[in-house]
């Protein structure tokens, strides 16, 4: 077998694992034949380690051979050729996808194996795994998307997994609440990610990574579109990236998140899917070069985002949401580096950061309970020191501080304030109009109502 | 004109016909079921037959083999063509889902004979080309749910007002259209022309329900049964109407009026879907806004337009069909609902929430499933002609997908819902959910064939308007002086073929 053939082996066999192990969760549940808890978490450990070794053999052969940009044609999804639309499938081992992909099947792997022990005998044990499953797929359909239409279709299946995970917990109300939240939020950011889309498309007339950021393994590729265009599409990327991960002003979702079961919290809000709004903006990162204000714009909703994480993780009451919110600093820290070009340290920064964050995650319901222990062993709390901005600030400006963290930037009440609420109340009314019509139609009261 | 090897279209028309007047006779609701499901699985098969036996002859219209009514009237009354071949299968299937998936609950409400003679009617609708013909069909076809409304003693006065200026309006424009009308729609801009262009427009808007007389379709969830609603709505009579008797004589910039005023009522409707509180009104916003957004492509007049539209009309129709069917069998468990309340009937039927969320995203065009790729081409297709306003239609997808997964979380999860029997999902619902599931997901992960059939679908009705446009969009915008002056006789089946 030649090089060319045994990428193409590999790299099917990255994609096809987890695509084979939604196939079987999914058949086995429309037929009303559900797998074992048993044979759930061995197909899974097995679709993560056919996946995981086929990445690690790609990554091998492409140190092996010098090669930094491996792209794999798939073909053609649907074409009409007569009026250029493709529907391309095409993947890329670059040393963007790479990393993350290996992240993405070790962190999955950890999470499946942990969670086949958290939530044995749980009643949505199979549901759990089914989300993993499109969560999975999804994740390394986006990873390693050489198109942008590819993305998207990744990027949908990562939303779609997260939202049901959120409200895994049916038959309480918040969680439920929450799950809607969630995929209203990444609605936004789909519909933004669409446009964008359609946007270089039109403007390049392919939706391929290859033709958009010119010649150049990544991160050395140049954008081949002008400034104005660059800023129109990379402000709606930026919307997409800013919504998925979690970034201001749709900074709200990512707390609500943690209601889901924890190893689901650990992998895709703490660790995984928050990075992939970083990684979009990594992937797409030629075309912030282009335009100096984009990168500034970048670099900006970055910065806040981490100060606003970092505010706000310091009140929270639950260790969840204090982990998602240091999360949140760390991401917005990510996407400014990203805005500031720096993208082998961004790169970096999100593998050591997604690690670190689900080890803390899982790991976050022992150490209550070690506190717990070390507390009672000393009779009292674990003694407090003040920080520096304790003895700095007036109790003013400190409790003004504490109260704006205290509601997480009012970010949510202002979304509901002045756009769902207004939204809400206009439809109703039309509702209202259009019953009292159909009433007058009908002559009022019906014989039988 | 090419021949089928079998009466497929008769044949698809007559079977449920004769029986519906057998199952009329029948007493027992049980043996009228089964003769139902029997009579809806051979109508399928003749459907299925037909659009298999257009697909080997690789032409644009065809008529039946031993054509009875052209014997009789000496006209093409029925044909079947690239537009409607895949649209009279997909009504014989949703007539077969709506009529396999009714429980005993509802049979005693539900009139099995009513169905099998509206499934008739509507695909004699669907299979005539003839202007008169389908008015008087489309006239026809509003008589069972108006009985039914009055059987229910409900008042039939909001339905029946829009219905007859439906009908009034569609048979006025046919009266003032000219018989000697030929070439250019954009030539035949005389004031009769107008006149009827407009009162046919009209007529297919509401029938279509596009805002501000949509208010018949919500009456009609409201009084009807869930089924006959659905059936009435979910083919689409609308568009198809706009196709056969608007398309072809009404201006570019009426057509694309009329895909901005549909495209309001999309994204309207979706604002609408989101905040009903009653089950029945919240499909039936969103299944207006899936169809206003299948019009938004069929009045582009652009072959991507066209044909995401056309995608759409078989997505939106298998899409939406399914979940009307699974409200259906949840109303049928637990009566008649609202979506104030969370009803956590997760826990009893899995298999129907599941239906429930893939039929949804399918309607929405996620990926995987059959109304991806058609969406995408329809947004294409908008945004080419519109920018702006295009992205509308993103607005009423993303407005649509919550509401989606807002009813979801409504019907499906919440406390366990107490009950003494058992609401798993029924062997007959879980053969409808499977067969539902297959077309929507196989469809989506092999879309090229279905695709591709549409696209050249798309050309074949663009060049029957505007043989000179099609030519020039089928050789990729770079076409010689010689070409765009083709006529359309000159632009023979086979040219076209090559041209592909």
């Amino acid at each position: 077998m030649t090089p060319d053939e045994f990428y193409y082996a590999f790299g099917i066999g990255v994609v096809a694992a987890p695509a084979v192990l939604l196939a079987v969760f999914g058949l086995t549940s429309l037929v009303g034949l559900p797998l074992s808890e048993r044979s759930m978490s061995k197909f899974t450990e097995a679709s993560v380690v056919i996946g995981l070794i086929s990445a690690v053999a790609i990554l091998g052969m492409m140190l092996a051979l010098d090669d930094r940009h491996v792209p794999l044609e798939i073909g053609n999804w649907v074409a009409i050729p007569q009026q250029h639309f493709h529907f391309h499938l095409k993947l890329v081992f670059d040393r963007l996808s790479v990393p993350f992909v290996i992240l993405s099947f070790v962190l999955c792997g950890t999470i499946g194996a942990f969670a086949s022990r958290y939530l044995h005998r749980e009643p949505g044990f199979y549901r759990f795994f089914l989300c993993y499953a499109f969560f999975l797929l999804g994740m390394v359909i986006s990873t390693l998307a050489g198109t942008i239409e590819t993305l998207f279709l990744g990027w949908e299946l990562v939303g779609l997994s997260s939202a049901l995970l959120v409200a895994f917990f049916h038959d309480r109300l918040n969680p439920v609440r929450n799950g809607l939240r969630v995929w209203t939020v990444y609605r936004i950011a789909d519909a933004a990610f669409l446009l964008a889309a359609l946007s270089l498309h039109n403007l390049t007339g392919a939706g391929d990574f290859d033709g958009l950021m010119g010649t150049g393994a990544w991160p050395e590729g140049h954008a081949t579109i002008t400034e104005s265009n660059a800023l129109l599409v990379g402000l709606l990327l930026l919307v997409a990236a800013a919504g998925k991960s979690a970034l201001i002003p749709f900074s709200g979702w990512l707390p609500r998140a943690m209601e889901g079961p924890t190893p689901s919290s650990a992998v895709f809000y703490g660790s995984l899917s928050v990075h992939l709004g970083a990684f979009l903006l990594l992937r797409v990162s030629p075309i912030l070069e282009v335009s100096v204000v984009l990168s500034g714009i970048v670099v900006l909703v970055g910065m806040t985002s981490a100060v606003f994480g970092a505010l706000t993780a310091r009140v929270q009451t639950d260790i969840k949401s204090a982990l998602a919110f240091a999360s949140l600093t760390q991401v917005g820290i990510i996407v400014a580096e990203i805005g500031l070009g720096l993208r082998y340290i961004a790169l970096i920064h999100i593998i050591g950061h997604a690690c670190l964050r689900t080890l803390q995650l899982l790991r976050a319901p022992s150490l209550l309970h070690d506190y717990h222990s070390m507390e009672n062993a000393i009779g009292s709390h674990l003694p407090h020191r003040k920080s520096l901005w304790e003895r700095v600030l007036n109790v003013r400006i400190r409790h003004w501080f504490y109260r704006f963290a205290l509601e997480r930037g009012y970010l949510d009440a202002v979304l509901d304030e002045y756009i769902v609420r207004p939204f809400c109340a206009t439809f109703r009314w039309c509702n209202r109009m259009e019953k009292k019509w159909t009433d007058f139609l009908s002559r009022g009261a019906d014989e039988k109502p | 004109m090419r021949e089928l090897i079998l009466p497929w279209q008769e044949l698809s028309v007559l079977v449920p016909l004769i029986g519906a007047i057998a199952v009329r006779c029948l007493r027992d609701s049980d043996r009228a079921y089964r003769w139902s499901v029997a009579l809806c699985t051979l109508t399928l098969s003749f459907a299925v037959g037909e659009w298999i036996d257009f697909g080997l002859l690789h032409a644009f219209e065809a008529h039946d083999h031993w054509d009875f009514l052209k014997y009789v009237f000496h006209a093409d009354i029925f044909v079947i063509d690239e537009l409607n071949a895949p649209l009279l299968p997909l009504a014989a299937l949703l007539y077969l889902m709506t009529v396999l998936s009714t429980l005993r609950t509802k049979m005693n409400r539900f009139s099995f004979a009513s169905t099998l003679f509206s499934e008739a009617v509507l695909l004699a609708t669907l299979s005539c080309r003839h202007p008169l013909v389908i008015i008087g069909l489309c006239a026809v076809a509003i008589i069972p749910p108006w009985l039914e409304i009055r059987g229910r003693g409900h008042c039939t006065r909001a339905f029946g007002i829009h219905m007859s200026l439906f009908v009034a309006m569609l048979f006025g424009g046919w009266l003032l259209l000219p018989d000697n009308l030929v070439g250019h729609p954009e030539n035949n801009a005389s004031p009769a022309v107008l006149a009827a262009g407009a009162m046919l427009t009209a007529a297919a808007l509401l029938r279509s329900g596009i805002v501000p007389v949509h208010c018949w379709m919500t009456d009609l969830f409201d009084k009807a049964t869930l089924g006959t609603a659905l059936l009435f709505v979910s083919p689409m009579t609308g568009a198809y109407v706009v196709m056969r008797m608007v398309l072809p004589i009404a201006p570019l910039w009426a057509l694309q009026s009329i895909a901005v005023v549909s495209l309001f009522t999309s994204v309207y409707a979706a604002g609408m879907a989101l905040v009903q509180t009653d089950a029945r009104r919240f499909f039936c916003y969103l299944f207006l806004s899936h169809s206003s957004l299948v019009l938004v492509g069929l009045e582009l007049l652009t072959p991507i337009g066209l044909t995401g539209a056309l995608c759409v009309w078989i997505s939106v129709g298998l899409a939406m069909g399914g979940f009307g069917l699974t409200l259906r069998a949840v109303e049928s468990r637990i009566g008649r609902f609202n979506l104030i309340q969370y009803r956590g009937l997760y826990e009893h039927t899995p298999t129907l929430a599941a239906l429930f969320l893939m039929t949804g995203l399918a309607s929405i065009g996620f990926p995987g499933t059959i109304g991806f790729i058609g969406t995408e081409l329809l947004i294409e297709g908008a945004v080419g002609v519109f920018p702006l306003i295009g992205t509308a239609v993103v607005i009423a997808a993303a407005l649509n997908s919550i509401a989606v997964l807002h009813a979801y979380f409504r019907i499906f999860t919440g406390t366990k819902y107490t009950v003494s029997i058992s609401l798993t999902v029924r062997p007959s619902e879980r053969i409808a959910v499977v067969a539902l599931a297959a077309l929507i997901i196989g469809g989506g992960l092999f879309p090229q064939p279905g695709v591709a059939s549409r696209y050249h679908a798309a050309l074949e009705l663009l060049r029957h308007r505007d043989p000179a446009a099609a030519v020039q969009e089928t050789m990729g915008h770079d076409v010689p002086e010689s070409a765009k002056t083709t006529s359309h006789d000159e632009l023979t089946d086979r040219e076209l073929s090559e041209n592909l």
